[in-house]
């Protein structure tokens, strides 16, 4: 059995949000190819470990993107690597879905130069993978909470980068949507993407391919979503009132 | 996702930016003929007098001037009111959020002041002129903020830090005229904004000024687009943000800096052009800033000849009727939008 090439790692990740202590010496190894969800309880540090990996956090220690440090990555290369999509991203209203998701062509154009072939290609590749094409004239503002969700993946998706962080990225969505997001994520990975989650739903999490739980800005397991180690570090980190449990051959974690 | 939900395009499709810039254009246009028509005694066909010496002067040294001071420093307010509220991500910002009123205002304070405190004080603001003094207590104004904000890094502290600057020079200005009395009425005239001192220097000024301004903000317009969706975001997709900031941040300084110093503090133009301008087009912030500018001077120009000629021979400060105006037009804009939010499923 071979190892897996490891996208992204962290060595001796440390940083604070203001003057708090956020991360507390995270050392993570994220296999390339791969889907891994990230969980833990609020508070727990995923959404700051993740901006951290996305360079988008001054951190101590050291973030390296296929065995190159992050920090020495010119900012536009590192952002055709790395997509990100974030929680509560802001307001935009008045974009149209088009322009957003064209928005994540920029680390591909030249300052000033306008869309070509290639970025109108990967714009509507991206907004028909999430269904927003057909509102491509609509500002963002006129959308539902769900609906602008799926425009903003879309933006994530139509950088087309290697490796994909996402936070939270199936607030408001509905169950089929949900259940699409799944697909979309498990097709990307068979196309040799890397996809790394936070998820506050733990089920959904489950369907990963690998589970990073974390704790009071630590990682406490990292193992595969099958194995009952992480079943158990699970339990363990949501003080016992988590059962997962196996249902039509899928994992479900139900909380009591 | 395979599931499709299909949601037919909106009937409220992008209405195209270049027709509204072209209906602001002709606009202009029709204000600026309209504007050199409007004397101390209504309207009157200044184009057909070409032949009188006086009237040619009148036009050409007062009038055209005066009108088209009144859409640079309107173009510039507009400018500057996109690039803050795209800058700092709220629809309510205003380009005086900087400090740069304030700062202008207590200029000028000084300077009334110091006439005929001593003949070296006196010569001094001679040399420098009331229009200097304005702008550079506008410059002194913006560098504050930026001292207190440590930088433009960080988009609430420099907010924060604007509105603590325009507290405090507001009140240093309240100093000045409580220990000098005889500057209020000067100071009056600037603080209801007057385009009666533009001549073409002013223009000349307000012109330099605008493009270059139009220039950086178009430039930039990509990424106050990916700013819209997060400071996060903008960063993730490789933008150089830190630079971004220190140009924009300039432009929005300078504009309002000049405007300000040559037309006084006028109200609204820069909070209510891009409201307008996005009401009527569906843009990103590379046609915004242009259409914002088209429409602060049409804006401006307008209101300039309403006052001119509403009570005529005497004029109302223009300042008071694009307050008025512009208050009103955010009242409408309000209504509206509760309007549509109460009729919403």
């Amino acid at each position: 059995m071979t190892t897996p090439q490891v996208a992204l790692e962290a060595r001796a990740v440390r940083a604070e949000l203001g003057r708090t202590p956020i991360l507390h010496g995270i050392d993570l190894r994220l296999p390339a190819g791969r889907w891994s969800s990230v969980v833990g309880p609020n508070g727990a540090g995923k959404s700051t470990l993740l901006r951290v990996l996305a360079g988008l956090l001054p951190h101590g220690g050291e973030v390296l993107l296929h065995d190159r440090p992050l920090n020495a990555l010119a900012a536009r290369l590192r952002a055709r690597q790395l997509s990100w999509l974030g929680q509560n991203e802001g307001a935009g209203d008045d974009l149209t879905v088009y322009d957003v998701a064209m928005l994540g062509r920029l680390p591909h154009q030249a300052w000033l130069a306008p869309p070509d072939a290639a970025d109108r290609a990967a714009v509507e590749r991206a907004l028909r993978q999430t269904q927003a094409w057909d509102w491509r004239e609509r500002p963002l503002g006129q959308l539902s909470g769900g609906e602008r969700q799926r425009v903003l993946l879309a933006r994530a998706l139509a950088v087309e980068a290697e490796v994909l962080l996402m936070d939270e990225p199936l607030a408001n969505l509905d169950p089929p949507h949900q259940a699409d997001w799944l697909a979309l994520v498990r097709e990307l990975v068979r196309s040799g993407n890397t996809v790394v989650s936070v998820l506050h739903e733990v089920t959904l999490a489950l369907q990963a391919d690998e589970m990073v739980i974390m704790d009071t800005g630590r990682i406490v397991h990292q193992g595969p979503c099958g194995d009952a180690a992480t079943h158990r570090a699970l339990r363990e980190v949501f003080h016992g009132r988590l059962n997962v449990a196996s249902l039509e051959g899928q994992w479900v974690a139900l909380p009591h | 996702m395979s599931a499709a939900i299909s949601v037919p395009i909106s009937g409220r499709a992008r209405r195209p930016g270049w027709l509204l810039a072209i209906g602001l254009l002709v606009l202009a246009a029709l204000l600026l003929v309209l504007g050199t028509d409007v004397g101390s005694r209504g309207f009157e066909d200044m184009w057909r007098s070409r032949n009188d010496p006086v009237a040619t002067q009148i036009l050409w040294d007062i009038r055209v001037p005066r009108t088209l001071g009144a859409w640079l420093s309107g173009a510039l307010l507009g400018l500057a009111g996109a690039i803050a509220q795209g800058l700092f991500r709220n629809p309510l910002a205003d380009p005086y959020l900087l400090g740069s009123a304030s700062g202008a205002a207590l200029g000028l304070a000084i300077a009334l002041a110091l006439i005929g405190a001593s003949p070296f004080a006196s010569a001094w603001v001679l040399r420098m002129g009331f229009t200097g003094a304005a702008f550079a207590g506008a410059v002194v104004g913006v560098l504050l903020t930026l001292v207190l904000a440590q930088g433009v890094q960080h988009t609430m502290r420099l907010l924060l830090a604007g509105v603590i600057v325009g507290v405090v020079l507001g009140a240093a200005r309240d100093l000045v005229t409580l220990a000098a009395p005889e500057t209020l009425q000067g100071l009056q005239a600037f603080m209801l904004g007057s385009t009666g001192y533009v001549g073409w220097g002013a223009c000349a000024i307000m012109g330099a000024v605008l493009v270059p301004g139009l220039v950086v903000a178009w430039a930039t317009g990509r990424g106050l687009d990916a700013l819209a969706l997060g400071e996060s975001t903008a960063a993730s997709l490789g933008l150089p943000l830190g630079a971004m900031r220190v140009a924009l941040v300039a432009v929005l300084a300078l504009a309002t800096g000049a405007a300000v110093a040559q037309t006084g503090l006028i109200a609204f133009v820069g909070l209510a052009s891009p409201h307008l301008v996005r009401s009527a087009a569906r843009t990103t912030h590379g046609t915004l800033v242009f259409l914002s500018a088209l429409m602060g001077g049409v804006l401006l120009m307008a209101a300039d000849v309403l006052a001119r000629w509403l009570i005529a021979p005497q004029e109302l400060p223009v300042g008071v009727l694009t307050a008025v105006l512009g208050g009103s037009y955010l009242l409408w804009l309000m209504y509206r939008r509760s309007g549509v939010a109460r009729r919403a499923p």
